[in-house]
């Protein structure tokens, strides 16, 4: 009887990870600063992580962990260049 | 759906318990980045997916998969690891880049330069 | 023998992270990743950072017990401020504290432990005044936090670091 139950949690998991997903992209997407959509891509990128390692539990496969870890490494780079081109000045707005 | 059948039920309830757990943790930080006023106020909403709502995921993770191949699987450290040390620095740089501006435009909500900032003057405004 | 091993804790991590992502601990892995980690520690002494001493282990566990601890219990503060029914944040504000610590490891990882707690945010440290400026979520009382930083976190730092 685990199998059905540990099927539904993650896949109601899931559902609760993309509503998360549809907040960041609202602050993505409408803004009001820079700064604000800057976060809202941060934590989208955090989200799909977690996403990504919820669906390697669903599929019993390893391989989405290192997909986890590579989305971890490039979102990490680009909050990064982005928030120090925030930092030069008036270039965006 | 899934192949999880030979999983105990103790295992499949406690990798449920974790991963619903850290899901609806991540979902109460991301209803945060919509309902807080300010973005400063807005900037502590993400923590709380990057520590308790990834330490419950990647606990569940290991766990579902260390039963499952019945052997140690830890490489889920790793990310945890990685996002501690790294989510810190992006939001730190993100505060400090906003007050920066923020403080170009005139803005009356943010402290004075001299409390406390080694950030440049602002050349050309 | 520090010519070949200029950081000898920074090699022993990373050796045991690059275990630890390929899950093996056959020889040729071993061998792979200790000329890696040697190298790393070569390209980490180019940089010249200064060296941290940590003076007392146990100290160091400690703290990262507290601080687990206290994450634990701010993320169910600020859970419980953003599903708060009228106008979440409306007490966020900054704050400055002054702090007595000199070393800049320990101030690395006091702001790391600040920004990783949810309802805290390191803003910026002036090292001329070693006045620290941070964002507080549910900012009431200032005493509180003051102690709180001070009190459990600093005074462990500067135990392990100086």
């Amino acid at each position: 009887m685990s199998a059905p139950v540990l099927a539904w949690s993650i896949l109601a998991a899931q559902v609760m990870l993309g509503l998360a997903m549809c907040c960041a992209t609202y602050r993505l997407v409408f803004g009001p600063r820079a700064q604000d959509r800057i976060l809202g891509m941060e934590a989208l990128y955090v989200i799909a992580m977690l996403m990504l390692l919820t669906f390697g539990i669903r599929v019993s496969d390893r391989l989405y962990f290192e997909a986890a870890l590579i989305i971890g490494l490039v979102g990490f780079v680009a909050t990064v260049a982005l928030a120090k081109f925030l930092m030069r000045g008036e270039v965006i707005e | 759906m899934s192949t999880t059948g030979e999983l105990p039920v103790w295992a499949a309830l406690l990798t449920a318990f974790l991963v619903l757990t850290g899901a609806g943790v991540t979902l109460i930080g991301s209803i945060g980045l919509v309902r807080l006023g300010s973005f400063y106020a807005r900037v502590h909403a993400p923590t709380l997916g990057t520590t308790l709502g990834m330490a419950c995921i990647l606990m569940g993770s290991a766990l579902f998969f260390s039963v499952l191949e019945a052997r140690p699987v830890t490489h889920e450290i790793l990310i945890a690891i990685f996002v501690t040390l790294t989510t810190p620095v992006t939001l730190l740089l993100l505060v400090r880049a906003a007050l920066y501006r923020d403080r170009i435009a005139g803005s009356t909500d943010v402290p004075p330069a001299d409390a406390g900032d080694g950030s440049p003057p602002p050349e050309n405004g | 023998m520090s010519w070949l091993l200029p950081f000898p804790l920074l090699s022993a991590v990373l050796l045991l992270l690059w275990l630890l992502l390929n899950q093996s601990i056959s020889p040729g892995h071993l061998v792979l990743g200790s000329v890696l980690s040697i190298v790393a520690s070569w390209a980490m002494a180019a940089l010249r950072p200064g060296k941290p001493g940590i003076r007392r282990p146990m100290a160091a566990l400690h703290l990262m017990a507290v601080v687990l601890i206290d994450i634990f219990r701010s993320n169910i503060a600020v859970g419980r401020i953003i599903v708060h029914p009228q106008e979440p944040g409306a007490n966020a504000g900054f704050m400055t504290i002054p702090l007595d610590m000199r070393s800049r490891h320990g101030l690395a990882v006091l702001s790391i432990i600040i920004t990783s707690t949810p309802g805290t945010i390191w803003v910026n440290y002036d090292p001329a005044k070693s006045v620290l400026l941070l964002h507080v979520l549910d900012l009431v009382d200032k005493t509180v936090w003051i102690r709180t930083i001070k009190g459990r976190y600093e005074r462990l730092l500067m135990e392990i670091f100086e």
